[in-house]
């Protein structure tokens, strides 16, 4: 990676982590409700594969843990926090809440709750993109634990069988909900299961962005090339629980710690600082600025913005009604 | 107006929108090649090429979801699920990603897809082969359900659901796809909403849809003939939403009503017309209404037991003579 690349990756790097770590104590602030899920210590795996790729053109669909692909994929980090906060300002106008993090503009197709819901849905974008003749690659971001899941061979085999443009990321962190992968699956690398779908798979660190970066570019070029499908495990860990009520008691903090050592920000502030393009210091700067422009801009926004409306219940149940007329009366033109 | 077959109905529709429309695609088991299990997509393969008419593994779950997934980007994919019993296995991509997805991202994702399956007991095919599952499509929030009784609806209520952007569920039934009737020569649209009155009468009204209309009709004849009643027939073709307004109409006119389906009680069609007609019209009723629906058991294979767990004409006959204190 260029080394200017690599100094933008890092402030938005330290943006994905501080707006997760903002969403933490907006929780426990009771701000934000429902079930939370962050991202902290997986963020060279979305950044990696999205710098390969290329955000707002390719389709970007993943699963409950959805913040920061959404950002990555261009949303406005005020639109998601405004999300959380429940509001009529919020990517999904306050009806989706964390899990359902939505943006179409920027071709971000949603974050999904069911375990491995997203692997169709993908594919089915990808045959979208297959029919109507466009270069854009569907990618689906999902963790190990979806592939134990029926749809993800359904959906391997279709993929495969009919040549689909979409590039599988599995963010191998080890553990489903509260089960470590040791107890719950019988192959730990998850690339290897695919083999048997004959598509193209690949296994790398995913705690390195550049590492991840160049598995990435491979990846990208061969399915934007119309060469079918291609899977990338990448192996993470997320710090935090499953969710908010996830005390971690099914792992050692002496497990954490060492994966701790192998940060993704600090591996790359590190290197950044040994090529001489960064000091300590620019470093701590960046850190307050970000915090800075959360609490300034994005809580300030997610705070004052409106409740949607109580009358508006039923809106986007169904498509607009006056659009839809004569269908629904079979007065057609 | 041709006089042609259910299944030649729907294989019309998938034609003419597919023909007109690029991005309309169809997509199942057995359904290119093989011409599907009904007939009901005879002839696309060879005229729209397999990337347009897509046999698919089986793989319910994975198929719907996809042709869901492709529906995002506005393809409209027409989905047949062979066998109803089939569509558990696609019930997760259909009511958590294709009925919610609209409302959860706050009307920017919307999946414009139609499902079709073949639901109903047909001969002897046993518990897994025969499910009526109306009650639970019905239930769900930003899914339309219509359930055509004749080839008209299965035409016009295919091209409407293809052009409509919410999805659409369309419960056909397999005893019916032999079944002969009127369908205009031009293009046509059947409403997705309200109801059909397939026979006009003062008397009693009997609500019936997809098969179970055809017990009203028969059932509505003998009534005239023999008791000297007079029976409106209306169909409810679409089960989601339901006709509140055809239903208070008919009711308030007639005072008296039968809901006949070949779903299981409890929960279904007839319980929740029941609960319309009391928010509706209570206090137009003479006699409180009744439901005919099939026992609940799991289908027998035996025909004897089999013909005892369906209703049919004769029941709903019985449940009128009841109402009217005549048997």
């Amino acid at each position: 990676m260029k080394i200017e690349d690599k100094k933008r990756v890092l402030r938005e790097m330290v943006l994905h982590r501080r707006f997760e770590e903002r969403c933490y104590q907006a929780y426990i602030e009771r701000k934000i409700g429902g079930f939370l899920h962050l991202y902290p210590g997986q963020e060279a795996c979305c950044n990696g594969v999205m710098e390969a790729a290329r955000p707002g053109h390719d389709y970007v669909i993943t699963g409950y843990r959805d913040h920061v692909h959404a950002i990555k994929c261009g949303a406005d980090p005020k639109a998601v926090m405004a999300e959380l906060y429940g509001k009529e300002t919020g990517s999904s106008k306050g009806r989706g809440g964390s899990m359902h993090i939505f943006d179409g503009d920027k071709r971000f197709m949603g974050g999904y709750a069911l375990v491995g819901g997203p692997f169709p849905l993908a594919a089915g974008i990808a045959k979208a993109i297959q029919l109507k003749g466009g270069d854009e690659i569907a990618i689906c971001f999902l963790g190990d634990a979806a592939n134990n899941q029926g749809v993800f061979h359904e959906t391997l085999n279709m993929a495969a069988l009919w040549k689909l443009p979409v590039l599988f990321v599995c963010e191998n962190n080890l553990y489903g909900i509260g089960t470590s992968i040791e107890r719950s699956t019988a192959v730990i690398h998850q690339h290897k299961r695919v083999a048997a779908y004959n598509i193209p798979a690949d296994e790398c660190d995913g705690q390195d962005i550049e590492v991840v970066y160049e598995a990435a570019r491979k990846a990208v070029d061969h399915v934007r090339s119309g060469n079918g499908p291609y899977f990338l495990e990448l192996m993470t860990y997320r710090y935090r629980g499953h969710s908010m009520s996830d005390s971690r008691g099914y792992r050692s903090r002496e497990e954490e710690e060492l994966w701790k050592q192998r940060d993704p920000i600090f591996i790359l502030r590190d290197r950044l600082i040994k090529e001489g393009a960064l000091t300590m210091a620019d470093y701590e700067a960046l850190e307050k600025e970000t915090d800075a422009y959360i609490e300034n801009e994005v809580i300030k926004f997610s705070e004052e913005s409106p409740e949607p409306r109580v009358e508006d219940l039923e809106k986007y149940v169904f498509a607009d009604r006056e659009t839809q007329l004569p269908w629904l009366t079979g007065k057609a033109a | 107006m041709a006089n042609i077959m259910y299944w030649e109905a729907i294989q019309r529709a998938h034609d003419e929108e597919m023909a007109r429309d690029p991005l309309v695609i169809c997509m199942g088991e057995d359904i290119g090649v093989a011409g599907g299990t009904y007939k009901a997509t005879k002839g696309l393969y060879e005229k729209y090429g397999p990337l347009r008419v897509m046999d698919t593994p089986i793989s319910e779950g994975g198929f719907t979801g996809l042709g869901i997934g492709a529906s995002f980007l506005g393809v409209r994919p027409i989905i047949e699920l062979m066998s109803v019993n089939f569509a558990w296995l696609a019930m997760d991509q259909m009511f958590n990603s294709a009925a919610k997805v609209r409302y959860m991202s706050g009307g920017q994702l919307t999946a414009p897809c139609v499902f079709r399956s073949a639901g109903g007991a047909a001969h002897q095919l046993g518990a897994q082969h025969s499910a009526r599952m109306e009650k639970v499509f019905m239930g769900i929030a930003g899914l339309r359900v219509v359930t055509p009784s004749n080839p008209k609806q299965a035409y016009g209520l295919l091209k409407s659901a293809i052009r409509c952007d919410d999805p659409v569920f369309i419960n056909e039934h397999e005893l019916m796809y032999n079944m002969k009737g009127e369908v205009p020569d031009g293009e046509y649209f059947h409403p997705l909403e309200g109801s059909d009155i397939a026979r006009a009468g003062t008397d009693v009204t009997l609500f019936g849809y997809n098969i179970s209309v055809h017990w009203c009709l028969k059932a509505a004849e003998i009534l005239d003939k023999q008791y000297g009643i007079s029976a409106e027939v209306v169909d409810l073709y679409s089960l989601s939403p339901l006709d509140r307004a055809g239903i208070k109409a008919s009711v308030s006119k007639t005072h008296r009503a039968v809901i006949a389906e070949e779903d299981e009680a409890p929960v279904g069609v007839g319980s929740e017309v029941i609960a319309i007609i009391n928010e509706e019209c209570f206090f137009e009723l003479d006699a409180a209404p009744v439901r005919v629906h099939s026992a609940l058991v799991p289908q027998p294979y035996n025909h004897t037991l089999e013909k005892a767990a369906i209703p049919d004409h004769e029941d709903v006959v019985k449940a009128v003579l009841k109402l009217f204190g005549k048997a």
